[in-house]
């Protein structure tokens, strides 16, 4: 598919064919790539096979996806299905990095706020879904609130544990130059807390991916959940596999854009060496 | 006067940077520094040595403002310290530096913090990275340099700021060896290019006697001043002709004496 061509393909572009010893070793794409394929050709024979009749074979899962893609119904599907994920993740990233950062900061927000969101991270969220729609109903909020539910726990307690973990002698060299409280935080401890505040934020948009494919499952069939759960009912199984994988790739795209994101804008050091 | 003799020369002259009155310092049920009576002189450059745990580097945190004292005070100038101020810049025994920032902004740090517009900050920082050998590498990040670039840059930073107090907490305990040599000649041709007071921690006889004026001797936990010395060393001779100097290895023989009932 195209899935490594995109993350890797410009900049392995960059990159001279090394002349004389050729070595595929230099070529982590090709690795990737090759990968992929052996995975794909197990699926394409344990399609044939069949080991079940429920089982499609990867050629026509592919077929089944381009189909889908050109008469639009996944681009229709996925219209609606990013919508509550959207919203979830925005409210989720803005309150659970501030929270986290308070939390990081303030023993007493510490006491207040962690244990919710412990027990919370712990709890199996799928069990909690048809509780919401109860409150919320069906609709966006609802799905809105299964994206939050997944993804605010694990977003704030990273956010907490980076900040309170926050490099003491860093600390210490701030303070030493005179460095104001608010200097501190914002020069020192959020720079410091970023990458793992980061981890948080890709944990849960990966949490999030969950949550709104449950909702969709779980409350009412929209977006890719519709799809999935239509096509498994009239036994189009081919279409079924094609939409379960576009949300894996759609869901491991957009991780690896957040994280090479992040490499851009926040640690520029990590771009060199 | 009516001031007796012995009291009269714990008072502090003009010449006296940093007073240390009696500072004790308790860890909860530890006791990590008891009754620590100190004078720091302007211009010299003083070694706090001692046994692991003698409380050093604790006794040179409470110097800096960055750790409070059970009892006792610091002053620097005549003033009461109460916390870090602009008259002390501390070099730190990991570095401190920003991973994120490069050589550059590290070293203006401590004058990014006072607020000092951009290009002036660089201009000064640019002039004590020259100073410390780094040219050519402002815009490096610490990972990309040695131990020993990186604790140059520490000390960059710390001379940027202008104080006339620089606290140095091992700075070389994390150089190698060959750059630590190298470094302790830097800091000596520093001490007197700057002209500042230095206060020094390190744990190595050799180094003290190297770099110090004078070298305060700390006695294990509970850490008091056991004795001082003043080493009597040709500094104008060549570094190498120093580590041969009679006078250095004599005086290094003597604080190995002094300290040789510690180790177990």
């Amino acid at each position: 598919m195209m899935a490594p061509t995109q993350v890797d393909g410009p900049v392995r572009a960059v990159h001279p064919p090394v002349e004389g010893g050729f070595s595929l070793r230099q070529y982590p794409a090709f690795w990737r790539m090759a990968s992929l394929a052996l995975f794909f050709l197990a699926w394409e024979i344990a399609g044939r096979v069949p080991i079940s009749y429920a089982f499609p074979t990867f050629s026509a899962t592919f077929a089944a996806f381009l189909s889908m893609l050109f008469d639009g119904s996944l681009f229709a599907a996925y219209g609606e299905t990013l919508q509550p994920l959207i919203i979830g993740i925005a409210i989720s990233g803005v309150i659970g990095i501030v929270l986290g950062i308070v939390m990081g900061l303030s023993r007493s927000a510490e006491w207040l706020v962690a244990p919710l969101f412990i027990v919370l991270q712990a709890a199996p969220m799928a069990a909690l879904i048809p509780l919401i729609t109860f409150v919320y109903g069906i609709g966006l909020v609802a799905k809105t609130l299964a994206v939050i539910m997944l993804a605010l726990p694990v977003i704030v307690l990273n956010g907490y544990k980076a900040v309170r973990n926050a490099n003491p002698s860093l600390v210490a060299m701030c303070r030493s130059f005179q460095g104001t409280k608010l200097q501190q935080i914002a020069k020192i401890i959020i720079p410091d807390a970023s990458p793992v505040i980061f981890a948080g934020l890709r944990l849960g948009l990966a949490a999030g991916f969950i949550g709104v494919i449950l909702a969709e499952l779980l409350i009412t069939p929209t977006g890719i959940g519709d799809l999935i759960t239509y096509h498994r009912s009239v036994a189009n199984y081919a279409e079924m596999y094609a939409a379960v994988v576009s949300i894996i790739l759609v869901s491991t795209l957009t991780l690896a854009a957040l994280e090479a994101f992040e490499m851009r804008v926040l640690r520029p050091e990590k771009r060199r060496g | 006067m009516t001031i007796p003799a012995a009291v009269q020369t714990l008072h502090p002259t003009s010449e006296t940077v940093v007073e240390v009155r009696g500072i004790c310092k308790k860890y909860s049920e530890v006791e990590a520094l008891r009754l620590i009576d100190l004078d720091f002189p302007r211009g010299k450059l003083t070694t706090l040595l001692g046994p692991s745990g003698c409380g050093k580097t604790t006794l040179l945190k409470i110097i800096a403002g960055l750790i409070q004292a059970t009892s006792g005070e610091v002053r620097v100038n005549g003033r009461t310290v109460t916390g870090p101020g602009p008259e002390r810049a501390f070099v730190f025994q990991d570095f401190a530096l920003m991973p994120w920032a490069t050589v550059m902004r590290n070293v203006a740090f401590g004058l990014e913090l006072q607020g000092m517009a951009k290009a002036e900050r660089q201009s000064i920082a640019r002039n004590y990275i020259a100073e410390v050998g780094l040219t050519g590498f402002e815009d490096k990040y610490p990972h990309e340099l040695s131990g020993g670039m990186r604790q140059r840059v520490g000390l960059a930073r710390a001379f940027a700021v202008n104080a006339e107090v620089l606290l140095l907490d091992e700075p070389f305990s994390a150089v190698d060896e060959q750059n630590r040599r190298k470094f302790q000649e830097d800091l000596l041709r520093l001490v007197d290019k700057e002209r500042k007071t230095f206060i020094f921690v390190t744990h190595s006889i050799e180094e003290a006697v190297y770099v110090s004026d004078r070298i305060v001797l700390l006695s294990r936990r509970p850490g008091r001043v056991s004795q001082i010395i003043e080493p009597k060393i040709d500094r104008t001779a060549s570094p190498d002709a120093i580590r041969r100097d009679q006078g250095y290895l004599d005086t290094v023989e003597e604080i190995w004496q002094g300290l040789k009932h510690y180790v177990d």
